[in-house]
């Protein structure tokens, strides 16, 4: 069954087409990476996909029902959520703050004005056991800006995983980390799999095969190529828009 | 080492010392005083409301004076009307501000940055402008009132202690409420959307209502402050939503320290006082009071309640 299905998904910049009617297909349960050189339109597509950005034209179609113009907020409601590249986090709220606030959005009516969130067990409950997920339980009561900059990519990955999306798109979560840390998120990540049905876009080749089910080759705003990790390695497309046209030739 | 342990100790502190002062105003024999006290509470009351917004929201609003304008015309439009109980007072300028807010604030809050700055001002200046021309109600030389607000059908504020005490019961009750809000689930939703929207919307929230929201409960208090104001005058005029005011409430906010709902009290406070002691100096005391902001401004980023802070 597919969870996201993607249909002529456009966007252009001008004159530049960042995504050239995009079709994709994500199934339930699956890791779909995608990968592509710098500049390929990950981020945007992503953007679109979360409603962040606008489109110019498709369709989004998540769990069956349409999201094209469907503002960013009610897409996270509705089980779709993302991580940012640039890391995007409340750095004046402690780890922990930022991880219950996610739990506040999907667990009742924040109009309320009295009570004192801090001691809604439940919320806190709540953010500690996904903080305790990604490895950060003992930074909770930490100022978040304070984190270095691993223990604040797996605070990112926290925060998305705390609105408990069926589909999670991970934009770049190992973005400038270093190698311990990065081990530490793909074991993260793989654990995720069995509940999450995962999108990821990533530029660590090693991490992209060791946990993807299929692959996706994004070039120039089109996937040019989607299949299991050992069909990509062998795409000769694949091939000539990662090293450069000769070797694509050669091959 | 702090000096105070927290702000609820602060809190008790400043109050208590506001609500002995009458005492000293009779000891000292100085009727006056009171008066003062009583202004400063009416503008503290201001500053608490914009501080809720400015501080914790991240929205500077640069036309908060309206709502004292609004409030102060309430008990002027209503007084003439015959009704002239406090609690009707405070109640028509809570819905008008409400109404008046949740108007502008929807066209305001499409906006960031500078843009909001402007337009809050514009709206206030519309509301000057439109009580200008109200000659029923002076024009442009205002009103003077009658009579100060009733209580249960009795002359009871016409005493400057009772109206003091009055102030000082409104100001405990809405700085209590204010806290309970930036505690609250909404209080964090607004104040994360101050550090980072876009975080926000990422994990399923709609800021526009959460800030129209504290955008409204923000003017409905600062028109509290207006009634206040209005039975301290016994006069209104348009003069009370003149844009200086607003500007004036905005650094009171940013002298005594942003978002910390104290530190917009303790601001008005001592903008008052310097206000007044300046003015025996030097008829020139605004060049003083500009140059004591800017070195409280440089040397402390929380103003003045940065003082009592530890620093790190």
């Amino acid at each position: 069954m597919s969870l996201l299905e993607v249909r002529n998904l456009r966007k252009s910049y001008g004159a530049l087409k960042v995504t050239d009617d995009l079709d994709l297909t994500v199934d339930e349960g699956e890791l779909h990476a995608i990968i592509g050189p710098n500049g390929a339109g990950k981020t945007t597509l992503i953007s679109q996909l979360a409603g962040q950005a606008g489109s110019d034209g498709g369709s989004v179609r998540f769990a069956g029902t349409e999201m094209m113009g469907m503002p960013m907020h009610r897409r996270v409601r509705a089980g779709m959520s993302r991580s940012f590249q640039i890391t995007s986090i409340l750095p004046g709220f402690s780890v922990l703050e930022n991880v219950a606030a996610a739990v506040q959005a999907r667990s009742g009516s924040s109009f309320r004005f009295f009570a004192p969130v801090s001691k809604e067990q439940a919320l806190n409950d709540a953010a500690l056991a996904v903080l305790a997920r990604v490895g950060i339980a003992d930074r909770a009561f930490f100022r978040a800006g304070s984190l270095s900059h691993g223990e604040k990519r797996q605070l990112e990955l926290a925060i998305a995983l705390a609105t408990r999306p069926r589909l999670l798109l991970l934009d770049e979560p190992l973005a400038g980390t270093s190698g311990q840390e990065a081990d530490r998120l793909v074991e993260v990540m793989r654990g995720l799999k069995r509940d999450v049905t995962l999108v990821l876009i990533e530029h660590d080749m090693d991490a992209v095969f060791a946990l993807a089910d299929r692959i996706s080759v994004l070039v120039y705003g089109r996937i040019i190529a989607t299949g299991r990790p050992e069909q990509i390695r062998d795409d000769a497309r694949v091939r000539t828009a990662y090293l450069g046209e000769e070797a694509g030739e050669g091959s | 080492m702090r000096l105070i342990p927290n702000r609820a100790w602060a809190a008790t502190l400043l109050f208590t010392a506001f609500a002995l002062l009458p005492l000293i105003a009779v000891w000292l024999d100085d009727i006056y005083l009171i008066v003062i006290a009583t202004r400063i509470l009416a503008y503290a009351i201001a500053a608490l409301a914009l501080d809720l917004i400015l501080g914790y929201g991240g929205m500077v609003s640069f036309g908060h004076a309206a709502y004292l304008g609004i409030g102060a015309y309430s008990v002027a439009i209503l007084s003439r009307a015959g009704i002239t109980d406090l609690g009707l007072h405070l109640l028509a300028a809570i819905c008008a501000a409400a109404v008046f807010a949740l108007v502008t604030g929807a066209i305001s809050l499409r906006t960031r940055g500078i843009y909001f700055i402007m337009i809050t001002l514009a709206f206030a200046q519309m509301a000057y402008f439109f009580f200008v021309s109200l000659s029923a109600y002076g024009g442009d030389d205002g009103v003077t009132l009658a009579a100060r607000s009733t209580v249960f059908g009795q002359p009871l504020l016409e005493s400057d202690t009772a109206l003091y005490y009055t102030g000082l019961a409104l100001l405990v009750g809405l700085y209590l409420l204010a806290v309970a809000i930036t505690r609250s689930r909404f209080g964090r939703v607004l104040t994360g959307t101050r550090e980072n929207p876009v975080r926000m919307q990422a994990i399923g929230f709609s800021p526009f209502r959460y800030q129209l929201t504290a955008f409204v409960i923000s003017g409905c208090m600062a028109s509290v402050a207006g009634v206040m104001l209005a039975n301290q005058t016994s006069f209104v005029s348009p003069a009370f939503m003149d844009w200086h005011r607003s500007g004036e409430l905005v650094v009171m906010v940013v002298f005594g320290g942003i978002g910390n709902l104290l530190g917009a009290i303790a601001g008005a406070t001592i903008a008052l006082l310097l206000e007044e002691w300046l003015a025996i100096l030097t008829e020139h005391w605004q060049i003083l009071f500009g140059l004591i902001l800017v070195l409280v401004v440089l040397y402390s980023r929380d103003g003045l309640t940065g003082f009592f802070r530890r620093r790190l």
